[in-house]
């Protein structure tokens, strides 16, 4: 292979890990909003998130960015740039089994603690933000690592529709050289190696947050802390920036 | 937005073949999926390392790289190698292979689930070791995993539309191709949009009732 079809694998490369960060974002807003959606105590809200889930766990990721790609634009007038309507696609698809990881482990959580809220007084947001969702989240890391290389291999999906990724410059490959395996080998291993970054990336994250709450082998000492004088270091933090 | 209900009178016919093809590299791909599954869950229990190493590695890397590059791979370079099958069959294949790393964690829950009395029973009984497989442990830790690999199933039918990328028509390719002849995309998409949503939410449904007869 010549120095010019690397250069043109390295773009798709670029290409994938900006649709990765992208719909993993929006997947990850989604299923926030989903999930906590699906605990909330109007029957309608919890049927509406159910309903979404349903749907777009039920329809395949293919054919999701084929109705972006090409419904879309025909029938709401919404043409959109290839990398948003890929990022609206994976990340609302994904999105719909991360409500699923939410919702789960928010289910998990111990009811005594959400009863120890209700004592408190807390008000329900209170209770979501304060005693809930930080016993939640540090269980959600391990299956949302899975989905998250679940979407790394649905990224490949763009390039059915003419997207400049990883998957498309391998095609490109293939067409100049007039051979398969190599590029495609290549490709795979490009692919299995982001996907062994990620799994570690989210295996540390997995760590550092269980230690926040307590739950690992070596116990931190900003236990003390709390989460009162955390989210004040966010505000004055939002207000330097 | 315009809705024109002709044209999905005009692409049921199309609709009805493309569900066929895709539900016979469904089912194909789940029965050879399960099989390598078993296989690889097995070689997996090997006492030799060398076995366990290899089949550990090759499946790890099956699982976490895209079954789109997977399926292009086996279309374009086995013929480069001079092995030709036709494209359904490559789809199955891929498809099959892709998921049997998936199965084969399911197998592995299963069989170490199974309590291990059962094992110590067997060889009380001097039960000889592929009898203890067949007669003991297996149907114990089948049953348990249906509905795991139920779940794998309904993935699989998610994921067949991926077949359309190596010409194999199954729904999705019919409706492109239905769009492209008569420049009607929404219905088309729409439809079949619509037919996964029902197909996996009946098949959902279908394997609650089947988990509940099997995990007492």
């Amino acid at each position: 292979m010549t120095s010019g079809l690397w250069e043109l694998v390295l773009k798709g490369v670029w290409t994938t890990v900006q649709l990765l960060v992208f719909s993993a974002l929006l997947a990850a807003a989604v299923s926030f909003a989903v999930g906590i959606a699906r605990t909330h105590r109007m029957w309608a809200v919890r049927f509406l998130a159910g309903v979404y889930t349903e749907v777009f766990r039920g329809t395949s990721a293919l054919v999701m960015i084929f109705w972006v790609f090409f419904v879309l634009p025909v029938a709401f007038g919404w043409q959109l740039v290839p990398l948003w309507a890929g990022t609206l696609a994976l990340g609302l698809t994904y999105g719909a089994y991360g409500s699923e990881i939410v919702r789960g482990a928010l289910a998990a959580v111990d009811p005594a603690q959400r009863e120890g809220g209700v004592a408190l007084g807390f008000s329900s947001w209170q209770r979501l933000r304060l005693v809930s969702l930080p016993q939640a989240v540090p269980e959600m890391i391990p299956p949302f690592s899975n989905l998250l290389v679940e979407l790394l291999k649905g990224t490949a999906l763009v390039s059915v529709m003419g997207m400049g990724d990883l998957t498309f410059s391998a095609n490109l490959v293939r067409l100049a050289l007039q051979q398969s395996a190599e590029i495609y080998t290549w490709v795979l291993v490009i692919y299995f190696v982001i996907a062994f970054v990620l799994t570690r990336l989210m295996r540390g994250l997995e760590k550092r947050l269980k230690a926040g709450v307590g739950k690992s082998a070596v116990p931190e000492p900003v236990r003390t802390d709390g989460p009162a004088p955390k989210t004040r270091v966010g505000v004055s933090g939002g207000g330097v920036a | 937005m315009k809705w024109d209900w002709s044209a999905v009178s005009g692409f049921l016919p199309q609709l009805w073949d493309g569900l066929l093809v895709t539900l016979q590299a469904l089912v194909l791909g789940s029965l050879l999926s399960f099989t390598l599954g078993l296989v690889w869950t097995l070689l997996m229990r090997a006492p030799s390392r060398w076995v366990r190493w290899p089949v550990g590695v090759v499946t790890e890397f099956v699982r976490n790289t895209p079954l789109l590059v997977q399926l292009f791979f086996l279309f374009y370079v086995l013929p480069e190698w001079g092995l030709t099958f036709s494209a359904l069959a490559t789809g199955v294949f891929a498809i099959g292979l892709h998921y049997s790393t998936y199965t084969m964690q399911v197998y592995r829950a299963g069989i170490e689930a199974v309590p291990v009395g059962q094992w110590e029973a067997a060889t009380a009984l001097n039960l000889p070791r592929s009898r203890t497989w067949t007669a003991v442990i297996l149907p114990q830790a089948i049953r348990r995993v249906v509905p795991a690999l139920g779940n794998y199933v309904i993935a699989m039918l998610k994921d067949t539309p991926l077949l359309m990328v190596i010409t194999v028509l199954e729904m999705l390719g019919r409706a492109r191709l239905f769009s492209q002849q008569h420049f009607q995309f929404t219905e088309p998409l729409t439809v079949i949009g619509v037919a996964f949503i029902l197909i996996s939410y009946l098949a959902s449904l279908l394997l609650r009732a089947l988990e509940r007869r099997l995990v007492r």
